[in-house]
């Protein structure tokens, strides 16, 4: 028997007590632990007390990691394939439209010119006729060199207006643009559209036209065919097609052609003028600011495919807020799972939070251990979820489908923004620190005496 | 000199419907170096009274003073920070930490406290444990350990931090005759040889026999003439 060798206990000299206290004892104020993680013990003694708990309590401790580990993983997948095709969306809606576009028009109409004279006069002139302006980009050459200074976009000067085209005894109302071919090609992917012929064909032809196949297919015209165009201004010209172009959007094959600038502004009667600048951008999501910009500076109206698209951009917020909702919502639930555990943790450990408490640990320090069980579950949780996720999403990406009427087999589109980690972690750690908000301070506030009433 | 723990007209109500008076009116000293029994029947309150002296309770009338400080001033805070500092607690059901080893349950005081450097606290917490003849137990879990071997580290925990009033209640209710005389004889040997100040509530006559002073608690009252 262990007593036996009771006399052990009767220490000769108590040596310890002699030599150990510090000689001057580093007192720390009370709240001086509160912030010291350099000195260590106190946060590790309340981290290590948090680990021995959930070991103790494997199943429900794993059972909360899963739940965790599920909603994110979800979360991700879901977060991805959303996200992906939204970006897939844009990509084609940015493709075939103009990052930006400037007008020949303000965007506010032009004061009055007795309004600039008399600014605090109280009189304003009712049924002043503008005078009628000949539209187009004032000075665009210096503008348009302007632009082209600005890093990181390419721009193109476009004459637009309406012809009729006339051809085998058919008429037809059509919108013309008038460019520049070299430069067109670095801001529109009408080039890569091209079925016949080519656009740099207009350069070699000065009496050129390229149309798109609803309309080619309309007229019955083909390559080489030439069709008599005519404008409102009166002028009229035979155009020879070299081109034909298909973007799949049945307006713009049916109503869009170009032809050269000079061209155009002739047959328009605008000589030397130009009424729109179309902008293409490494990054797309740069428009909106360079717009602001180009607007400031040249007055001109310059109209981003951010704010062209603006309805479409709100859809697809209210969409991802609806997806974010219904996929946090799930990791709501796993909240619950932590609550669970960490409620029951509390219940069976209330005599070690007592003794704990009995012994000089602050209510504080108690609750920090339950919220540190309650950050650790969730960051675990949230590594296993990232995992779990990641595996989802490559299994994802290799899904093949070939939608009906097309010939490429597609993906589907994943997006791998590290974004949608960070507010998968972020909504975890919420979730999951959140639930242990309640345990802990129920731990915080066991009574000792309570515990040692109970007892005896 | 000051008492190092004195109680002035201590009481504790229960409140409720039928509020329960734990403890009335109890005025005592205690000095440095003494080793005082409590005792009186079950139930009388003398558990209620070492809890109030151990700042554990809040009494409802009186206050406890510890090393010339009134404690009904103190918040929740440095009530126990004192606790921690001041306070070394023994009970009947030794209260070890089930996961730790015996060597950290012994630690856990310092490192809350982290006055210590580690290393050094650790040689401390085995230094007390090879006083307390548990040298070679250290690594074990408590539920490896005896009755007797238990209480011994629980004793070793509530000198951890070196403080100058070890409290224990009924430390020896629950051993056998053979450990009961070691713990009696440790408790001793701590007032005699390190001046520490033992307050036990006991049922045992021969510990009770071997205190300096025997209060005699019946029903929360100080009870001068009573014998076991
Ligand atoms: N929570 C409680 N509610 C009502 N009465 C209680 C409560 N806790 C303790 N008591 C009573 O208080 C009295 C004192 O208890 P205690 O201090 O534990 O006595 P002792 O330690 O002397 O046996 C006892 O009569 C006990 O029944
Ligand atoms: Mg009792």
């Amino acid at each position: 028997m262990d007593e036996a060798g009771g006399r052990c206990a009767r220490f000769e000299t108590w040596a310890i007590f002699r030599q150990a206290a510090p000689s001057t004892p580093v007192r720390h104020p009370p709240f001086s632990n509160r912030l010291t993680f350099g000195q260590g013990s106190t946060v590790s003694i309340q981290l290590a007390i948090a680990v021995t708990h959930l070991v103790s309590r494997k199943r429900p401790t794993l059972v909360s990691l899963v739940g965790i580990a599920l909603g994110v993983a979800f979360f991700l997948a879901v977060s991805s394939l959303m996200r992906g095709s939204e970006r897939d969306f844009i990509k084609r809606l940015v493709d075939n439209s103009p990052h930006l576009t400037v007008y020949d028009e303000y965007r506010n109409p032009q004061p009055q010119p007795a309004t600039l004279r008399w600014p605090d006069g109280a009189v304003e002139l009712r049924r002043v006729k503008p005078l009628r302006e000949v539209r187009g980009i004032r000075g665009h050459a210096q503008k348009l060199a302007f632009i082209e200074s600005l890093p990181g976009l390419r721009a193109a000067p476009v004459l637009v207006g309406s012809v009729v085209l006339t051809f085998a005894g058919r008429s037809e109302g059509v919108t013309l643009n008038g460019i520049v071919p070299a430069k067109m090609k670095g801001v529109s992917t009408i080039e890569d559209k091209m079925t016949q012929g080519s656009l740099e064909a207009l350069a070699a032809h000065p009496n050129g036209l390229v149309i798109g196949e609803g309309l080619a297919r309309k007229f019955g015209l083909s390559l080489g065919g030439v069709v008599n165009a005519v404008s409102p201004a009166g002028e009229s010209r035979a155009l020879k097609v070299v081109g034909i172009f298909r973007t799949g959007n049945a307006g713009y094959d049916e109503t869009q052609t170009f032809t050269l600038l000079k061209r155009a502004q002739g047959l328009l009667d605008r000589p030397d003028r130009v009424n729109r600048f179309i902008l293409q951008f490494d990054d797309p999501y740069v428009a909106r600011e360079v717009a602001s910009l180009i607007e400031a500076r040249i007055g001109y109206k310059a109209v981003s495919w951010l704010e062209a698209s603006e309805d479409l951009m709100s859809v697809l917020l209210v969409r991802n807020l609806i997806m974010y909702s219904v996929v946090s919502a799930i990791l709501v639930v796993a909240a619950f799972g932590i609550y669970n555990t960490l409620s029951t943790i509390v219940m069976e450990k209330v005599h070690d939070i007592a003794i704990l408490k009995s012994m000089g640990f602050h209510a504080h320090d108690i609750r920090r251990i339950f919220l540190a069980e309650g950050v650790m579950l969730g960051l675990v949780g949230s590594l296993l979820g990232l995992g779990l996720g990641l595996g989802l999403m490559g299994l994802l990406i290799q899904v093949e489908i070939k939608p009906p009427g097309a010939t490429d087999i597609v993906h589907l589109p994943i997006y791998w923004g590290y974004d949608q980690y960070l507010l998968a972690l972020g909504f975890a750690m919420a979730s999951a620190v959140g639930a242990a908000v309640l345990p802990a301070r129920k731990a915080a506030r066991v009574q000792p005496v309570t515990i040692l009433r109970g007892m005896g | 000199m000051n008492p190092i723990l004195a109680a002035e007209n201590l009481g504790r109500v229960l409140p409720g419907e039928v509020p329960v008076t734990l403890v009335q009116d109890v005025t005592l000293d205690i000095e440095r170096g003494e080793f005082v029994a409590i005792m009186g029947p079950s139930g009388s309150g003398k558990s209620s009274l070492l809890y109030l002296l151990g700042l554990l309770d809040t009494p409802t009338s009186g206050r406890v003073w510890l090393d010339g400080r009134d404690t009904s001033r103190f918040g929740e805070d440095e009530l126990a920070a004192t606790r921690l500092e001041k306070l070394g607690f023994v009970f009947q059901f030794h209260f070890l930490l089930a996961e730790f080893t015996v060597l950290d349950n012994v630690l856990l005081p310092m490192r809350r406290l982290s006055a210590r450097p580690e290393d050094e606290a650790r040689q401390r917490a085995a230094e007390l444990l090879r006083q307390l003849g548990l040298g070679d137990q250290g690594h074990k879990r408590p539920h490896q350990l005896s009755g007797g071997q238990r209480q011994r580290v629980a004793i070793a925990r509530a000198l951890a931090n070196d403080p100058p009033v070890v409290l224990a209640d009924e430390p020896t209710g629950n051993l056998d005759s053979h450990a009961s005389a070691n713990v009696r004889q440790i408790l001793h040997d701590l007032t005699r040889e390190l001046g520490k100040t033992v307050v036990a509530v006991t049922h045992d006559l021969t510990f009770a026999s071997a205190a300096d002073r025997r209060i005699g608690i019946v029903d929360g009252l100080i009870a001068p003439d009573w014998q076991a």
